[in-house]
C-alpha cells in the first residue's frame, strides 16, 4: 500500500504541552496550573442570548464572513477600545476562533519559501500554521532580560530577503509580557522600512494591568500592513464557543474569506448570536473579571518572589512566567519532577519554544484558594530541592 | 482603597489583610489599619459563614413574613423594628415600600416554632395590624452564591 499521508503533516512535531497533558490524565488527585483559559463561565446575559437565538430558531449558516451585526458591532468595539477603525464589510471577518484566524491569514498571505519570522515564546500555534502554509518559520529568541520583548534589534537580525510576515503576539501567552506602545514605535519603522507584514494576535488585548493595550496597526503606516486577530476566548471567558476574528486591509481580508468560506463554510451561528451580546454589554463584565486577574496576578507574582523565584512582573493575559534556572535542571525536567512528587501541574517553558527554557508558565486563571494550595506544594518542592 | 478592600473580603472573609495587601498593590499596614476603622464604624459588621443547611443534619425552616404595622408617633418604623429584631430568631428586618411595611425573616427548628414566634410574639404586639407568613422551600442562591448544583471544574488540566 502507498504511503496515505502527507510528509509536510507528518513531520510537524505534536506539541510539547501535549506530552505532559497524557501524563497529568494518567494522574489521579494532580491539581494544575497549566490551564490557558479563565476560569469564569460566560456571563449569563451572554449564554441567554445564545440560548435565546436557539429558541428563536437561529439554527441556519450566516453568511461567509459572520453576521453583518456582529462584524458592526466588532468594528464598533475595536473604534472604541483601541482606536482602530475598520469597515465591517470588507475587513472584517468572523473566525472560528482566533486560531482558525491565524491559520488562514498565514495561508492567505504565503508563497513557498517566504519567511515568516516567530518570536518565542510563544503560543503553540504559529510555527506548524507557517509550515503548513509551506511557509519557512524563522524564530527569534527573545530573552527574560528584556521582559520577552521583542527589540529593534532581534527584529533586524532575523529579517532576510526572504522575510515577508511578523507574527506578533502581545499580550504573550506564555509571558504575560506585553509592548507598550514605545516598543512597538521602534519596531514598526523597521517593519514599514523592509515591507513586511504582520499577523497580530491580540487576543489577551482586553487583559492587561496598569497598561492600555495598544494595537501595532494603530501606528502610522501599519494599519495597511496588519491583519489583527482577536476573539472572545479570553476577555468574556467564551473558549468553548469557538469565536474570532481578524480585521484587515481589503485585500487580505477577502481571500482569507475564500479560504474560510471553503474549509468553514461559516462560524457557529448560536455563538454569533451571544457574541453580539458580548460586544454591546460586555464591557462590565471584562472590566470586572481584569480586576479580579490583577488581585490573583499581584498574589502569585508575591509568593513566588517569597520563595525566591525570580520574575519580571506580566503586564498582561493571565500567565506568570518564573525563571527556574537556579536549580540546575531541564524545565522539563523540573516540571516532570513537580507533577510526580507534589502532584502540580506547571507547563515547562519548553512547550513554548526553545528559549522558554529555565522557565515555567503559571497560569492564574484560578481562584485565591486553589492558587494558595498549589503555590504551597511548589514551595515545599523548591525547598526540597534547595536541600537536596 | 477601603472600596477596594470591602469587594475584596464581600466575597471572600477568609483573605487576611496581608492577602488583600498583596492583591491589591497596598501597604499591609495601611489595609489592616484601615480593615479595623471600618470594623469600629461597623462598616464590616461581622463575618458570618454562607451555609446551607439544606445539606446538613441539622432541621431549619426559614420562613419571611410579610408584617403591616402602625407607625409610633415621633419613630415612625425604627421602634417597632427594634422591637422585632431582638427577638434571637429574627434573622432579618427590612422596611419594604409598597403593600406592607416590614420584611421579617425567621429561622425556626420547626414549623410549629415559627407559627409560635408569629402568633404568639410577633402579632400580638400593639403595632402590629396583620401578618402574613411565607415558608421558605427551597434555598437557590444566598449572598451572591448559587447553593444549589454540583461545582466540578470543567476545564481539562492543561491547556495551551
Amino acid at each position: 500500500m502507498r504511503n496515505p499521508l502527507n510528509d509536510k503533516v507528518v513531520n510537524i512535531k505534536p506539541s510539547g504541552i501535549r506530552k505532559f497533558f497524557d501524563i497529568v490524565t494518567e494522574m489521579k488527585d494532580a491539581i494544575s496550573l497549566g490551564v490557558g483559559e479563565p476560569d469564569f463561565d460566560t456571563p449569563w446575559h451572554i449564554r441567554e442570548e445564545g440560548i435565546y437565538s436557539l429558541e428563536r430558531g437561529k439554527t441556519t449558516y450566516t453568511s461567509n464572513a459572520g453576521l453583518k451585526e456582529l462584524r458592526i458591532e466588532i468594528c464598533n468595539y475595536l473604534e472604541r477600545r483601541f482606536g482602530l477603525v475598520y469597515e465591517p464589510n470588507h475587513e472584517t471577518i468572523v473566525t472560528v476562533g482566533g486560531s482558525e484566524a491565524i491559520d488562514i491569514a498565514l495561508r492567505a498571505m504565503l508563497d513557498p519559501g517566504d519567511e515568516v519570522l516567530i518570536p518565542q515564546p510563544c503560543y503553540v500555534s504559529y510555527e506548524p500554521c507557517t509550515v503548513l502554509a509551506d511557509g519557512v518559520p524563522v524564530i527569534i529568541d527573545l530573552k527574560a532580560e528584556n521582559q520577552f520583548r521583542l527589540t529593534k534589534q532581534e527584529l533586524l537580525d532575523a529579517i532576510t530577503e526572504k522575510t515577508k510576515v511578523l507574527i506578533m503576539a502581545f499580550p504573550n501567552n506564555p509571558t504575560g509580557a506585553i509592548m507598550e506602545q514605545k516598543d512597538l514605535e521602534e519596531i514598526a519603522g523597521v517593519i514599514i522600512e523592509k515591507d513586511l507584514f504582520v499577523i497580530s494576535d491580540e487576543i489577551y488585548a482586553e487583559l492587561t494591568y496598569g497598561y492600555h493595550h495598544v494595537s501595532i496597526a494603530s501606528l502610522p503606516g501599519m494599519r495597511e500592513r496588519t491583519i489583527v486577530i482577536n476573539g472572545f476566548s479570553k476577555a468574556y471567558a467564551m473558549t468553548g464557543w469557538r469565536l474570532g476574528y481578524a480585521t484587515g486591509p481589503k485585500e487580505i481580508i477577502s481571500q482569507m474569506t475564500k479560504i474560510h468560506q471553503f474549509a468553514i463554510m461559516c462560524a457557529p451561528s448560536t455563538s454569533q448570536y451571544a457574541a453580539i451580546e458580548a460586544m454591546k454589554n460586555g464591557d462590565a463584565d471584562v472590566a470586572e473579571m481584569v480586576e479580579s486577574y490583577n488581585g490573583r496576578r499581584r498574589f502569585v507574582v508575591n509568593s513566588l518572589h517569597e520563595m525566591g523565584l525570580e520574575c519580571f512582573e506580566p503586564y498582561g493575559a493571565f500567565y506568570v512566567f518564573p525563571s527556574i534556572r537556579q536549580f540546575n535542571m531541564s524545565a522539563d525536567e523540573f516540571a516532570t519532577r513537580l507533577l510526580q512528587e507534589e502532584k502540580l501541574a506547571i507547563v515547562p517553558g519548553t512547550a513554548f519554544g526553545a528559549c522558554g527554557e529555565g522557565h515555567l508558565r503559571i497560569s492564574y486563571a484560578y481562584s485565591i484558594e486553589n492558587l494558595k494550595v498549589a503555590l504551597e506544594r511548589l514551595e515545599h518542592f523548591v525547598t526540597k530541592l534547595r536541600n537536596e | 482603597m477601603k472600596e477596594k478592600i470591602l469587594k475584596a473580603i464581600e466575597k471572600n472573609t477568609k483573605l487576611s489583610a496581608k492577602d488583600i495587601a498583596v492583591m491589591l498593590g497596598e501597604d499591609e499596614v495601611a489595609v489592616a489599619a484601615a480593615i479595623r476603622e471600618m470594623e469600629a464604624d461597623k462598616v464590616i459588621c461581622g463575618y458570618p459563614a454562607l451555609i446551607n443547611w439544606d445539606k446538613t443534619e441539622d432541621e431549619k425552616v426559614t420562613a419571611l413574613i410579610e408584617v403591616k404595622v402602625t407607625p409610633q408617633r415621633g419613630q415612625g418604623f425604627d421602634k417597632i423594628a427594634e422591637r422585632i429584631y431582638k427577638f434571637e430568631e429574627v434573622e432579618a428586618v427590612y422596611l419594604m415600600s409598597g403593600g406592607f411595611d416590614l420584611t421579617v425573616v425567621i429561622h425556626g427548628k420547626t414549623m410549629r416554632e415559627v407559627a409560635t414566634f408569629v402568633s404568639e410574639r410577633l402579632a400580638p404586639m400593639d403595632a402590629v395590624l396583620s401578618t402574613a407568613t411565607h415558608f421558605v422551600l427551597k434555598k437557590y442562591k444566598e449572598h451572591g452564591i448559587a447553593l444549589v448544583g454540583e461545582v466540578h471544574e470543567e476545564r481539562m488540566l492543561i491547556t495551551p
